[in-house]
């Protein structure tokens, strides 16, 4: 008998460059066919010292990765955009099959790489309650006697036979996750789930995340945000261009992650098929004032689009985050394909020090682009504090603060003592 | 096992796998069958999702499955029957075409949706696991309701006439079956084409049109000589078709060979097509 519950061995996935971004059309295929031995006896009939072109480039999402998660254990990945989390997080929910390596999973699996996935907006809460829980691998007597508590949960009991397009997002999302929460797999795969939504409710998920692991269920968990990954999980690991390069304490993967430096400026590709955030830059100028440029693109218009950036301190906490989803803001146009944003962020109560900076592009239902932690700025640099205590006792935001004190000793006790001291 | 303390909260639901092996993706697989009946509670939803948002969508709801085989039946009458006079085995035409418009139009709803119904559930395919045959068993049968809609107009357009079913009746289920099995058979092999070749979409509204004139709807297969019949069931909608109006009108020729070699076309062409259904839906989630 062994408490084992998940154990990858030598887990490698490997995508053919392009195949991801555009599926191809027959007539491409079949003029391949034409082309393909022509092509070929023309290789043939040059030197044989050229490497054979087999057509697209590959890319190695994750390299040997090899794991082993014992019952109970709650752990975290983490890694940048494109260490390989989400590929190893889809090859353990099944979505996606390893090139190389093998899995073997022991007990009930329930993952959730999104929440609210299937909902349709033409259903009401209810219906949609029932469609994603059977997605998810709940049965319909399942969802039925939690039901009450989802909705409950949800806080959207009065809303709950209104077509679900009706929603804000805020809604919509509470819903999603409260079904989602209310899964009992004994392992549960958790993607960046909770990027979206308010904070109260973020709270409230989280909560209901760290009542599962102490259930005893083993939870793996992939998140941007350092202080839940910390807050929630005993075992960390870092992925880092497909592979492991630490495994143990959540706090040491955490200091080796904030460690690496990203770069000041970010530039993509852009992405065929999906919105995408081809350049991001950003700066602080010396009285606080940070000003975030990122250009983007989309296949489709994004209506609305919606922008989100994180600051995230030093210390892995974000101390300030900002979506127009859920702040309205009346510089963002009803629907947009392709162009620039600037965010103009008064950082002036930051206390100077190393920020990094997360951004998001989406839309009012999905998710496109997340990038954690991409970008970094200095705040305040060149400003002298030297009496200031140090940033990880007294936090990274400077409010504005008045002392008011109101002494309950009179004069009188005062002046003897005082008169002492002088003698 | 040991007792954890969340034992009590789990619960006989959903698919239990003890044991979950990730391998990786080797050619040919097997079915999976025992795995599908798992997740029959799924296939319910998805059939019901898809019903429930065609009738909430459609301004015209339920009448849509009505108005369109009535609307064909009327001008197929108007002309094939009345002005270009083609027989119709001595049952009036409207009854004639109606009969065969019914598992038509079950099938070409059928296939439409499920070519369509793997990329038209990326989201899922990209998100979550499960069967993937699911996806496109689902679509296919969705489109029962609009056919069983459909047939309360025959049994009005049947007393108009005056026609009496006969015992033949009774192997109408099993010709329903046949037309979502063909439905499926074909469907299978578009809908995994379809995630790496987007121009299969296209190619399935010319499809059905053809096959509608290769199909004995607007005309009887005994139209067709004799000896060319077995052949003729080479098309599977052919001995569909043909015995929809047999077991509903019982007045026809029943459709013998060339229902045997519709019969066994469509058990080749899903059995191959859920093959290769399997062996395609290893890289969905990566090609999609």
């Amino acid at each position: 008998m062994s408490d084992l519950v998940i154990r990858c061995e030598g887990i490698a996935k490997q995508y053919r460059l392009g195949e991801r971004e555009s599926y191809r059309a027959l007539r491409d295929t079949l003029a391949d066919a034409v082309t393909a031995p022509l092509r070929r006896l023309r290789a043939a009939l040059h030197s044989a010292n050229r490497r054979p072109s087999n057509g697209s480039a590959t890319i190695w999402a994750l390299k040997d990765v090899s794991l082993e998660i014992r019952q109970g254990e709650v752990v975290g990945i983490i890694g940048r955009n494109g260490a390989g989390k989400s590929t190893l997080l889809k090859i353990l929910s099944r979505i996606t099959k390893p090139s190389r390596g093998s899995a073997d999973i022991y007990g009930r699996v329930g993952s959730l790489l999104e929440v609210g996935t299937g909902f349709h907006p033409e259903l009401t809460g209810r219906e949609n309650v029932f469609l994603n829980g059977a997605i998810l691998g709940m049965s319909k007597a399942e969802v039925a006697r939690k039901f009450d508590e989802i909705v409950a949960f949800a806080e959207l009991e009065k809303f709950i036979d209104t077509p679900v397009k009706r929603y804000s997002s805020g809604m919509y999302m509470r819903l999603a996750f409260a079904v989602a929460a209310h899964l009992d797999p004994e392992i549960m795969l958790v993607d960046e789930v909770l990027a979206v939504g308010d904070v109260q409710f973020q709270k409230k998920c989280l909560g209901k995340m760290g009542e599962v692991s102490k259930q005893g269920r083993t939870v793996l968990f992939v998140s941007h945000s350092l202080s839940s990954i910390q807050s929630l999980c005993r075992r960390g690991i870092l992925l880092e261009e497909g592979a492991i390069v630490c495994d143990g304490a959540v706090d040491a993967a955490i200091d080796r992650y904030l460690a690496k430096q990203p770069a000041a400026e970010f530039v993509a590709q852009p992405d065929a098929r999906k919105p995408s955030i081809t350049r991001a830059i950003a700066e602080c100028s010396p009285s606080g004032v940070i000003t975030v440029e990122m250009s983007f693109c989309s296949p489709f218009p994004l209506s609305p689009p919606v922008f989100g950036a994180t600051i995230t301190d030093a210390g892995g906490v974000i101390v300030y985050g900002t979506n127009t989803r859920f702040e309205y803001n009346d510089g963002v146009p009803l629907s947009m394909q392709s162009g620039e944003v600037r965010l103009v962020i008064d950082g002036e109560p930051l206390r100077s020090g190393t920020y990094h900076l997360s951004l998001w592009l989406a839309d009012h239902f999905h998710d496109y682009v997340e990038l954690a932690n991409v970008l970094t700025v200095e705040v305040g640099r060149g400003i002298a504090e030297p009496l200031r205590p140090p940033r990880a006792a007294i936090g990274s935001v400077g409010l504005n603060t008045r002392w008011e004190c109101y002494s309950r000793e009179t004069s009188a006790d005062l002046e003897p003592r005082a008169v002492g001291v002088g003698d | 096992m040991a007792t954890l303390p969340g034992e009590a909260l789990r619960l006989e639901a959903g698919p239990v796998l003890s044991h979950v092996a990730i391998r990786p993706a080797r050619g040919w697989t097997g079915l999976e069958l025992a795995e599908l009946w798992q997740y029959r509670e799924l296939l319910f939803f998805l059939v019901w999702r898809d019903i429930k948002v065609r009738y909430k969508q459609t301004a015209l709801g339920a009448a849509w499955a009505i108005l369109q085989p009535v609307f064909s039946m009327v001008v197929f009458s108007l002309f094939f029957g009345r002005l270009a006079k083609v027989p119709s085995d001595g049952v009036p035409y409207p009854v004639f075409s109606y009969c065969a418009l019914l598992p038509w139009q079950l099938f070409a709803y059928a296939l439409a949706e499920s070519s369509n119904s793997v990329v038209a559930n990326e989201r899922l395919i990209t998100k979550i696991y499960f069967p993937r045959l699911v996806i496109p068993i689902a679509a296919v049968l969705a489109g029962l309701v609009d056919f069983a809609l459909a047939f309360s107009v025959l049994i009005g357009l049947m007393l108009y006439y005056g026609i009496v079913p006969t015992w033949t009746i009774a192997t109408l289920p099993l010709f329903v079956l046949l037309a979502i099995l063909t439905a499926l058979a074909v469907g299978l092999w578009l809908s995994a084409l379809n995630v790496q070749y987007r121009d299969v979409r296209y190619t399935v509204g010319f499809l059905t049109q053809i096959w509608l004139f290769l199909s004995p709807v607007a005309y009887p297969s005994s139209l067709v000589p004799e000896r060319w019949r077995p052949l003729y069931g080479l098309n599977p909608m052919a001995g569909v078709v043909e015995g929809f109006r047999w077991a509903l009108v019982g007045k026809t020729p029943p459709p013998g060979a060339m229902l045997v070699v519709s019969v066994m076309m469509v058990l080749l062409l899903l059995v191959g097509g859920l093959f290769y259904f399997r062996r395609m839906e290893n890289i969905f989630a990566d090609v999609i």
